[in-house]
């Protein structure tokens, strides 16, 4: 544990740049083992799981929290001893103490729980504050859990705060003297990430209605590959663009859907997994970037949520961390809460060229036989959204092609991939994984 | 409903224009950065280190952290940034509505809805001139009147 205080964040960047001249430091005692090319300080994801997302009405968060967490362990071969810390996030219970409640169903151990909630960020808040406590030589091993039960929730966002009052009185810090949601624009979900995109589409040529629809045309049609997801059904351009209207131009069939499900990740230290089993080590997953944002100043932020600096920001720490160029990655699993939404992010993340997102997406490339194969999991559109276990679970999707353990939708050869995930308040968490070869 | 009776008003112009009724209708602004009058407008508070501009209350500026605050008045004129057109809108509005993003002629981003257009695709296009209006959007117990501010095509 903690035995060496050396890498700062900043040798860690350094080294990475120049891998081959730090090698030579490791004593040559041990001749190249699988287990000596692990870095003490790197962080590692050696079990993970996720139930099916859709709706549990004869399970609490508890049992869809408790059955991940459990199978996720024992992927990795341990058990809930081996866990110096939890990591729980949920965003609709999260001030009911969820990780101890967990605990108290899967192993009452002591060890310490940090309950997170942090928007659509949440899962991966959870798996970041693991990811941390190793960072910091607090903890060895830890766990992570996301899940949520939204039921059929329907249109989140907005129009909570309209007051019963009858007599108008200035209230707030806007001093408004009724609700504002839907006179002085919209604060439903669909509609902020409709003019998201719709400013996008203002800002560069070449994208409108037809690309947006087709980043739901994709994601539909991956998601009938995947057994976990929602939605398994694919549909015509046809039928998503003529699907009722939520807010252009985003229809129905371009929005997420509400729903229940969790997603579980064990994380290891270096230290730690060079002593452990060769067939964990083989199957081990490295995270090469874990990185969280919040939205910075920006004009117009002020009056409407920002989603694209903090993602900027969030990709480029990210890719600087792991040493990783946009055009490495194998797989993305992106923040596809409305189709609108994915489509920006892919030049926020840098996988086209700047304002290039409209060519992107009608070149193909997103598609799973493209160049960069974004959401083959049929993204939050299909795979579905519940909240927490969202940025859990885009992890465990793509450690599980890593592992090449994806089974009908498996992207070949898949060696480096990135999770991100955007909560509007706002919080963005990016993780960059790669496969061990160990 | 305050809600529904508002989804007509803007339609009947001479009443938004001008409250003409001698009986002077008492009128409040749906948020207190609007100002009403004669010629109506918005009001932000602008920092007096970076001229970062809120419309709601702030401690300090998000952008320098300073402390300091002036009100400023916002050009009426605009143009339209993003916008969506909502049909699945909260209880009680009426839609379908134009929610927008506009940039005001001095640069200032102001959240509001384009009204006085149709509400289709066809008719609503970024990029274009828009100017401030306000309109009522209901009534109180006490027969004051709440006036709300949008956008409407120049």
């Amino acid at each position: 544990m903690a035995a060496k205080k050396s890498p700062t964040k900043k040798k860690t960047v350094s080294k990475r740049t120049q891998p081959k001249k730090t090698q030579p430091k490791k004593p040559a005692a041990k001749k190249k083992t699988a287990a000596s090319k692990i870095d003490d300080n790197s962080v590692w994801l050696i079990g993970t799981d996720m139930t099916a997302f859709g709706r549990y009405p004869d399970q609490d968060l508890v049992d869809l929290g408790a059955q991940v967490a459990m199978n996720a362990m024992a992927d990795g071969g341990v058990t809930i001893q081996d866990m110096d810390v939890l990591g729980a996030g949920t965003l609709f219970q999260a001030s009911t103490g969820y990780g101890q409640r967990l605990q108290k169903q899967i192993g009452q151990t002591g060890s310490p729980v940090f309950n997170v909630s942090n928007a659509c960020a949440t899962g991966a808040t959870a798996i970041r504050t693991v990811y941390l406590s190793i960072k910091a030589g607090e903890a060895d091993m830890g766990l992570a859990v996301g899940a949520e039960q939204m039921g059929k929730m329907g249109l989140l966002g907005g129009a909570g705060s309209k007051k019963e009052k009858n007599v108008y009185e200035p209230s707030g810090r806007e001093g408004a003297v009724t609700g504002t949601d839907g006179y002085l624009g919209t604060a439903g979900m669909p509609g902020v990430f409709a003019q998201a995109g719709m400013e996008y589409a203002n800002d560069y040529d070449g994208v409108g209605f037809e690309q947006f629809a087709k980043v739901a045309y994709k994601n539909h049609l991956h998601s009938t590959l995947n057994p976990l997801a929602q939605y398994r059904k694919e549909f015509s351009m046809e039928e998503i663009m003529g699907a009722p209207t939520m807010s252009y131009p985003n229809t129905l069939l371009m929005c997420c859907p509400t729903g229940d499900g969790a997603a579980a990740a064990v994380l290891v230290s270096g230290e730690r997994l060079k002593s452990m089993p060769k067939k964990v080590q083989k199957r081990a997953v490295k995270i090469s970037a874990s990185v969280l944002t919040s939205d910075p100043y920006t004009e117009s932020a002020q009056v409407q949520p920002d989603v694209n600096t903090l993602t900027q920001n969030a990709a480029a720490q990210a890719y600087e961390t792991a040493g990783v160029d946009p055009k490495d990655l194998d797989l993305v699993e992106l923040h596809d809460c409305f189709a609108t939404a994915e489509l920006i992010h892919y030049d926020n993340l840098g996988l086209c060229e700047k304002g290039g997102a409209g060519d992107f997406i009608d070149s193909g490339a997103p598609f799973r036989d493209g160049a960069t194969p974004v959401n083959v999991s049929g993204g939050l559109i299909s795979k579905g959204h519940p909240i927490g276990a969202t940025g859990v679970a885009n992890v465990y999707e793509v450690a599980t092609h890593l592992r090449g353990e994806a089974g009908d939708r498996q992207i070949k050869g898949a060696k480096v991939g990135l999770a991100h995930v955007i909560g509007l308040g706002s919080a963005c968490g990016v993780h960059v994984m790669e496969k061990s070869g160990l | 409903m305050a809600a529904k009776k508002a989804a007509k008003r803007p339609a009947k112009k001479s009443a938004a224009k001008k409250p003409a009724r001698k009986k002077a209708t008492k009128q409040i602004p749906l948020v207190e950065y609007l100002r009403l009058g004669e010629r109506p407008y918005l009001s932000a508070n602008e920092c007096k280190s970076c001229g970062a501009r809120y419309f709601d209350r702030r401690n300090a500026c998000a952008s320098c952290g300073r402390q300091e605050f002036k009100k400023a008045r916002v050009r009426n004129g605009a143009k339209l940034k993003a916008f969506t057109i909502v049909h699945r809108a909260a209880p009680g509005i009426p839609a379908p509505y134009v929610s927008a993003i506009v940039e005001t002629d001095d640069g200032t981003t102001v959240r509001s809805n384009v009204v006085n257009c149709d509400p289709t695709p066809e008719t609503v296009n970024l990029g274009m001139k828009l100017k401030l209006t306000t309109y009522p959007i209901g009534k109180d117990d006490e027969g004051t009147e709440a006036v709300a501010f949008g956008y409407e095509p120049v």
